[in-house]
């Protein structure tokens, strides 16, 4: 049974290239207001991905303006335009929250 | 009514269908079978008599076997009746299959919800119970269920504790996401009753 929803699952997920927590990303968001059709970049670090399968989401945060921003998307969701990665950083956490209480970063 | 087949939930899941996540329940059909036709002159009413999920002979007792050689058909574990207005349309060992429905069209769903057992009124009503501290006794409790002489009953069909779920649940409304004969797959937005596994009758939606 399980893997017949795996199957209906996986027609659905997007072909997104590899990236895991602690890594620099951008992601293009498609954003569309009434007719028009813009995108949005976020570029930031990520903190986690979560979830199986077309429900996997990533967070990803950033320091805009001395304020840290945190954004969380589905990762499988065809509003994400690409996700493109920008630096591999090797780290020991899956979920790195200490970047949170980290001063200087970035 | 409408014409209608059995199916099996498969589970639910998170698709996109049109931008959004949206969530799905994921539903896989077998072609049903016609036992027997009813109609107004014999039966007093237009109806199909279908069957789901072939099994073989002796898992079904002699009676139905019997009524499955009438109508010439292997022994399937469920049987059903579709209203229709037009028996005359099928005959006997007919199949009727996922393709009786097209996306973008609007199904109803009888189930069996997930049986919960004898629960109390909070869970079974949605009660609000009371304090569970500060000196209280009364935590889980239905509370005062009528008045004094007057009526010097419980009103009928009064929300009391007792028997949750596991019963008979019709789904309106639906909407088909996907179709897919090749698996015998059909993908419907929103959730319909029961566990996984459960077997499901799809109708076809007349709202």
């Amino acid at each position: 049974m399980d893997n017949i929803l795996r199957a209906v699952e996986k027609e659905h997920l997007q072909e997104r290239g590899e990236f895991s927590s602690g890594d620099i990303v951008r992601i293009h968001e498609r954003i569309s207001e009434g007719a028009k059709e813009r995108i949005q970049v976020f570029e930031g670090i990520v903190l986690k991905r979560s979830g199986p399968g077309t429900r996997e989401m990533v967070t990803v945060r950033k320091i805009s303006s001395g304020i840290g921003v945190e954004k969380t998307y589905p990762v499988h969701s065809p509003k994400i335009e690409k996700i493109e990665l920008v630096k591999k950083y090797h780290i020991r956490q899956a979920k790195p929250y200490y970047l949170r209480r980290l001063r200087r970063i970035r | 009514m409408g014409l209608a087949i059995l199916a099996r939930k498969i589970g639910m899941t998170q698709l996109f269908p049109d931008g959004s996540a949206v969530g799905t329940t994921v539903i896989e059909t077998q072609p049903c079978t016609v036992v027997q036709i009813k109609t107004v002159e014999t039966d007093g009413y237009n109806a199909i008599q279908l069957a789901y999920g072939e099994v073989p002979d002796r898992k079904v007792t002699r009676p139905l076997r019997g009524h499955y050689q009438k109508a010439g058909v292997a022994s399937h574990r469920h049987l059903f009746e579709a209203r229709i207005d037009d028996p005359s349309a099928y005959k006997l060992g007919d199949q009727v299959g996922l393709e009786i429905f097209a996306e973008g069209e609007k199904v109803d769903v009888v189930g069996t919800s997930r049986g919960l057992g004898f629960q109390g009124v909070v869970k079974r009503w949605d009660f609000a119970g009371g304090p569970a501290s500060h000196g209280s006794h009364f935590h889980r409790r239905p509370g005062s269920v009528g008045n004094c002489v007057n009526p010097g009953r419980v009103v009928k069909g009064k929300k009391l504790p007792g028997q949750t779920g596991n019963r008979r649940i019709t789904v309106k409304g639906l909407k088909v996401l996907r179709v897919d004969p090749g698996r015998n797959l059909i993908v419907l937005k929103g959730s319909t009753p029961g566990a996984r596994g459960t077997i499901l009758q799809l109708r076809k939606s007349n709202g």
